[in-house]
C-alpha cells in the first residue's frame, strides 16, 4: 500500500495547507512588487520636487504616493497572514528549523517593519506637518524599510532552498544555527534578493509607464505622463538588465544546490554533457509524464551548449536530468551522487540512528549513544529522504516548471527591448505618436505580473516536495489539523482576498481616472 | 552570556513587546466605539483618521511579537499557532480586515461603501483585543495540547505538537477566567482608545461622549480584571524544577513570583496607580487631555509584570492541561544559545527603533486633529 495513505496526517491536510500558503503568497506577491517598485519611482519624483520645489513636482509626488497607499495596505494585510501561516499550517517545520528560520523573521520585524510603518505615516500625513527634507527622508525610508523587509524574508526563503550555517541537534530534535553570516549572506540569498527586488522595480516601472501611457492616450495630464514615463523607463531598463544578471547567477546557484529543480525547469529527463538550452519546445502543460520513461522534449528552438554554460560555466559541462538524479550519477570530477533509493535508505538509517541515540541517552549507555550519533552524522545529509516512500516523490511538476520558467525569462528579456524603446521615444522623439506602443504599455501590466508570479512558481514548485531542501518534505512539516479546517480557511481567504483585490483595482482605476490634484 | 540568562532576557523582550502591544490596542479600543463617539460621518471620519495614523504601529508590533516569539521560543510558535489553529485564524482574519478598512473606506471606487469598512473596524476593535486577551489567559489557565519530540521519529505521525481536541484553540473560550481577562483587555483597549481620542482629536462633542464611554469601560474593566487578578495570584500555578525540567503545580505560584521578584510587585503597583490616576483625572477635569500617557505607561508596566510572572522564576508560561509535562517553559521551548546570542545583538537596535518612532509620532501629532484637516491633504 502506498505509504501516503498510511499517514495519520492526511494528504488532504498537506494539500490544503500547500494550497492555502500558495494562495496567500500569490496574493501577497500581487502587492509587494508594486510597493517595492513604486517606492523607488516616487522617491525619485519627490527628490526632484525637493530640488525644484515646483507645484507640478509636488502634485506628481502626491499622486504616485496616493496610488502607493492603496496598494500598500493590501500588501500589509496579506503579509501578516503569511508570517503566521508558517506556524498555523506548518507547525512541525516551525520547530524543526525555527532556531534558524525565526531569526530573519524577527529581524525583519524589528529592523524593517517598524521603519516602514513609522515613516509611511509621515509620508501620507506629514506634508504640512514636517519639513520637506524630513518628508523626503520619510519617503525613502518607507521604501528602504520595504526593501530591507524583502531582504530578510528572502534570506529565510533562500535558506529553505539551500540550508546552510546549521547543524542538527539530536537532543533538541531540530536544526540549530551555527553561522548567522552563512545564513544571511549565502549566495542563494544574495542572488534571490537582487533578482526579486530588481524584478519588482520592473513591475513598478511597467505600472507607471502604463498609467502614463493611458494619460497620453486620453491626452490628459500630459506633462505628468511624459515626466513619469522618463523616470520609470530608465528605472525599468536598469532593473531589467540587473534582473538578467542576477537571474543568471540564480540559475547557476540552482544548478549547484537544486539540480532537480533545474532539470524540471528544462524538462531534462536525460542529462549529459554540452546540454543545449531549450528556448521553445512542446511540453504539454497539463500532462503528468512518467519521469522514468519520458523523453527529453524535442526543442523547436534551442541554444547549443548554453544550459551547460549557465549551469557549470563550461560549454562542455555535465548537467544531470531527472532520471540521472533518481538513479544517481558520477560528476566529471569523479564524485558520485547517490541514487534517490540510496538516499532514502540512508535517510531511514538516520532516523533509526536518532531513535537509538535517544534511547541510549535515556538508559545512560554512553558508548551506544556515541556510536549512534556517529551513524546519524554520517547519514544526516539525507535525513529528509527517510520520510520519502517512492523515488518519484522527489520529482516536481515538470511541465509547470518548464513553462513558468519560459514565461519569466521570455517576459524579462522582452522588457529590456520595451524599456529601451520607450526611453528612445520619450527622450528623443514623441511617444504619443505611437498609439500602438501606448496600448502595448497597458497590456504589459498583467503580463508583468504573470512573469513575476511565474518566477515564484519556479522557485517554490521547483523544490517540491521539500519545505527544506533534502531535510523535510511537506508531509513531515505540516500541522496536525484536520483537512476540513484548512479547506475552510482556504476558501475564507480566497473569498476575502479576491473581494479586496477587486475593490482595490476599482479604487486604483478611479484614482488614476481622477489624476493628480492640481492643474498643470 | 549563558543560555539561561538569554532565555530570561528574551522572555523580558517578549513581555515588553506584549505590553506595548496591549497599549497600542488603543487603536482597536477607539475603533470599537466609533459609532458611539462619532455621531456624524464627519466625526467618525475624524476618529478614524486619528487612529488611522497609528494602526500600522499596532499591526507591526503584533507581527514583531509573533516573529520574536518564533525566533526565541519556536516551540511556542509551533505548538500554539499550529494547535490553536482557529483561535489564531480568527484573530488574523480580523486584522486583515482592519488593514484595508482605513485605506479603502472613503476612496472613490469603493463600491462596498464606507459603512461596511467602518463596521469591519468595529469588528476588529472588539474581536481582536477580546481574543488576544483570551489567548493570554491561557498562559495562566492552560491549554489542551501535547508535545512529543519523539514523534519526529515516526514517518507515520511526525508532528511534534498537537491539540488534544478538535476545537483547535476555541476551547479557550470555554474557560470563564480566560473570558474574564478577554473582557478586561477589551475594556482596557477602550479606556486607552477613548483617552487617545481625547488627546488627539480637537472636538468638544467627541470629548464629552469619550468621557462617558471612559467611565463605563472603566467600570466593566474593574469588574472583570480584579477578579481575574486576585484569582490568578492565589490559585495553583505551573512551576518547574530547573534541575530536572519536571513541571508541577505550586500553590499561589504567581503571588509567590511577585514576592520572590519584589521589584515587579513595586512596578505593578506603580502601574496601577498611574492607570487609576490617568482615568480619574480625565474624568474629573475637562481640561485634562493627557490621560493617555499615565494610563499608557501604567498599562505597559502592569502587563509587563503579568507576562514576567508567567515566565520567570521557573514558571511554565504555556501550561498544558492534558499533559503537564508537555507544558512550555522558557527553558524547554527556547532557541539555541547561538541564536539567542545573535538575536540579542540585533535587539540592541530596539532603543534606536523606539527613538525614531517617538520622534515621528511627535512630528505627526504636534497638534490635534480638526475637522478642517479632513478636507485638506491626505485623509482616510
Amino acid at each position: 500500500m502506498d505509504q501516503d495513505t498510511l499517514l495519520q496526517i492526511s494528504q488532504g491536510t498537506v494539500d490544503w495547507s500547500r494550497a492555502q500558503f500558495a494562495l496567500t503568497a500569490i496574493y501577497h506577491w500581487l502587492f509587494v512588487p508594486l510597493t517595492l517598485g513604486l517606492a523607488v519611482i516616487m522617491g525619485i519624483v519627490e527628490t526632484i520636487y525637493y530640488r525644484k520645489r515646483t507645484e507640478f513636482w509636488l502634485s506628481a509626488s502626491q499622486f504616485w504616493q496616493r496610488l502607493f497607499g492603496v496598494n500598500f495596505a493590501m500588501g500589509v494585510a496579506t503579509g501578516i497572514i503569511l508570517e503566521f501561516e508558517v506556524g498555523t499550517n506548518w507547525s512541525n517545520y516551525s520547530w524543526f528549523v525555527g532556531d534558524i528560520f525565526g531569526a530573519p523573521l524577527a529581524i525583519e520585524g524589528i529592523v524593517a517593519f517598524f521603519m516602514e510603518s513609522t515613516f509611511v505615516a509621515v509620508m501620507f500625513f506629514g506634508w504640512k506637518k514636517v519639513s520637506a527634507g524630513f518628508h523626503l527622508a520619510s519617503t525613502w525610508l518607507t521604501g528602504l524599510g520595504a526593501t530591507i523587509s524583502a531582504w530578510w524574508i528572502l534570506v529565510a526563503n533562500s535558506w529553505m532552498q539551500n540550508p546552510v550555517g546549521c547543524t542538527f541537534n539530536p537532543d533538541t530534535m531540530r536544526h540549530e544555527m551555527t553561522s548567522f553570516a552563512e545564513v544571511a549572506l549565502s549566495p542563494t540569498a544574495v542572488n534571490k534578493f537582487f533578482h526579486t527586488v530588481t524584478s519588482s522595480w520592473i513591475i513598478g516601472a511597467v505600472f507607471v509607464v502604463a498609467v502614463s501611457a493611458w494619460y497620453l492616450l486620453k491626452n490628459r495630464h500630459v506633462r505628468l505622463a511624459r515626466e513619469s514615463m522618463k523616470i520609470a523607463s530608465v528605472v525599468g531598463l536598469v532593473a531589467s538588465l540587473l534582473a538578467v544578471y542576477s537571474g543568471d547567477r540564480s540559475g547557476r546557484s540552482v544548478a549547484q544546490t537544486q539540480p532537480m529543480k533545474l532539470a524540471a525547469m528544462e524538462a531534462l529527463y536525460e542529462g549529459g554533457k554540452s546540454q543545449c538550452l531549450t528556448v521553445v519546445a512542446w511540453v504539454a502543460p497539463l500532462s503528468k509524464p512518467n519521469c522514468m520513461t519520458a523523453d527529453n522534449p524535442s526543442p523547436v528552438v534551442a541554444l547549443p551548449k548554453m544550459l551547460s554554460l549557465m549551469a557549470t560555466r563550461s560549454v562542455d559541462g555535465y548537467v544531470p536530468g531527472v532520471r540521472d538524479i533518481i538513479n544517481g550519477y558520477t560528476r566529471p570530477d569523479g564524485s558520485v551522487e547517490p541514487s534517490v533509493a540510496e538516499k532514502m535508505q540512508r535517510g531511514k538509517q538516520a532516523i533509526a540512528s536518532l531513535a537509538a541515540y535517544r534511547q541510549a541517552k535515556r538508559t545512560g549507555n554512553q558508548a551506544e549513544a556515541a556510536a549512534q550519533l556517529a551513524s546519524l552524522r554520517e547519514n544526516m545529509p539525507y535525513f529528509g529522504y527517510g520520510y520519502v516512500t517512492r523515488p518519484e516523490q522527489v520529482v516536481p511538476n515538470v511541465p509547470l516548471n518548464f513553462w513558468a520558467f519560459r514565461v519569466m525569462v521570455g517576459m524579462g528579456l522582452f522588457f529590456i527591448l520595451f524599456f529601451a524603446f520607450v526611453i528612445l521615444q520619450t527622450f528623443r522623439w514623441d511617444i504619443s505618436k505611437h498609439r500602438w506602443l501606448l496600448c502595448l504599455s497597458l497590456a504589459l501590466v498583467p503580463l508583468a505580473y504573470v512573469a513575476s508570479e511565474a518566477g515564484w512558481i519556479v522557485a517554490e514548485m521547483g523544490r517540491q516536495p521539500w519545505t527544506i531542501q533534502d531535510m523535510l518534505p511537506t508531509w513531515a512539516a505540516v500541522s496536525n489539523v484536520e483537512s476540513q479546517s484548512v479547506a475552510l480557511t482556504f476558501y475564507l481567504f480566497l473569498g476575502l482576498f479576491t473581494t479586496l483585490l477587486v475593490v482595490e483595482l476599482n479604487i486604483l482605476r478611479k484614482q488614476i481616472i481622477q489624476g493628480p490634484d492640481s492643474a498643470e | 552570556m549563558t543560555q539561561s540568562f538569554l532565555q530570561q532576557y528574551w522572555w523580558f523582550l517578549i513581555s515588553l513587546l506584549g505590553a506595548l502591544l496591549v497599549f497600542l490596542l488603543f487603536v482597536q479600543g477607539a475603533n470599537s466605539v466609533i459609532f458611539t463617539l462619532g455621531g456624524t460621518s464627519e466625526e467618525r471620519k475624524m476618529l478614524i483618521n486619528s487612529t488611522g495614523r497609528k494602526w500600522e504601529l499596532t499591526f507591526t508590533t503584533l507581527v514583531t511579537f509573533g516573529g520574536a516569539f518564533f525566533a526565541s521560543f519556536p516551540l511556542f510558535y509551533s505548538t500554539s499557532f499550529g494547535g490553536a489553529y482557529w483561535l489564531w485564524m480568527i484573530i488574523l482574519f480580523t486584522f486583515v480586515l482592519q488593514a484595508v478598512s482605513y485605506e479603502f473606506q472613503n476612496k472613490l471606487g469603493n463600491f462596498l461603501g464606507a459603512r461596511l469598512f467602518q463596521t469591519l473596524l468595529v469588528v476588529n476593535g472588539i474581536v481582536g483585543p477580546f481574543l488576544l486577551g483570551c489567548t493570554v489567559g491561557t498562559f495562566f489557565n492552560g491549554s489542551n495540547f501535547l508535545v512529543s519530540h519523539d514523534n519526529l521519529l515516526s514517518p507515520l505521525q511526525p508532528v511534534i505538537s498537537s491539540w488534544a481536541n478538535a476545537s483547535h484553540g476555541l476551547d479557550a473560550l470555554l474557560d470563564p477566567w480566560n473570558l474574564c481577562l478577554a473582557l478586561a483587555v477589551l475594556m482596557l483597549a477602550q479606556i486607552l482608545g477613548t483617552l487617545y481620542i481625547i488627546n488627539n482629536v480637537s472636538d468638544d462633542r467627541i470629548h464629552l461622549r469619550a468621557r462617558v464611554q471612559l467611565l463605563g469601560s472603566t467600570f466593566v474593566f474593574l469588574l472583570s480584571f480584579l477578579p481575574f487578578l486576585v484569582r490568578t495570584l492565589f490559585k495553583e500555578g505551573y512551576a518547574y524544577n530547573p534541575e530536572t525540567g519536571r513541571i508541577f503545580l505550586e500553590s499561589q505560584k504567581y503571588f509567590n513570583n511577585l514576592l520572590d521578584m519584589w521589584p515587579l510587585l513595586v512596578l505593578m503597583l506603580v502601574g496601577v496607580v498611574l492607570v487609576l490616576f490617568g482615568i480619574v483625572r480625565t474624568l474629573m477635569s475637562k481640561s485634562f487631555v493627557r490621560g493617555i500617557w499615565p494610563v499608557g505607561v501604567g498599562t505597559v508596566m502592569v502587563v509587563l509584570v503579568l507576562f514576567l510572572i508567567a515566565g520567570w522564576n521557573n514558571t511554565a508560561y504555556y501550561p498544558s492541561n492534558v499533559d503537564l509535562q508537555s507544558s512550555l517553559t522558557i527553558a524547554n521551548s527556547s532557541s539555541s544559545l547561538f541564536t539567542l546570542r545573535t538575536m540579542s545583538i540585533v535587539s540592541l537596535l530596539i532603543p534606536f527603533v523606539l527613538a525614531y518612532i517617538v520622534y515621528a509620532w511627535r512630528a505627526i501629532d504636534n497638534r490635534p486633529i480638526t475637522s478642517e484637516e479632513m478636507h485638506d491633504g491626505h485623509a482616510y
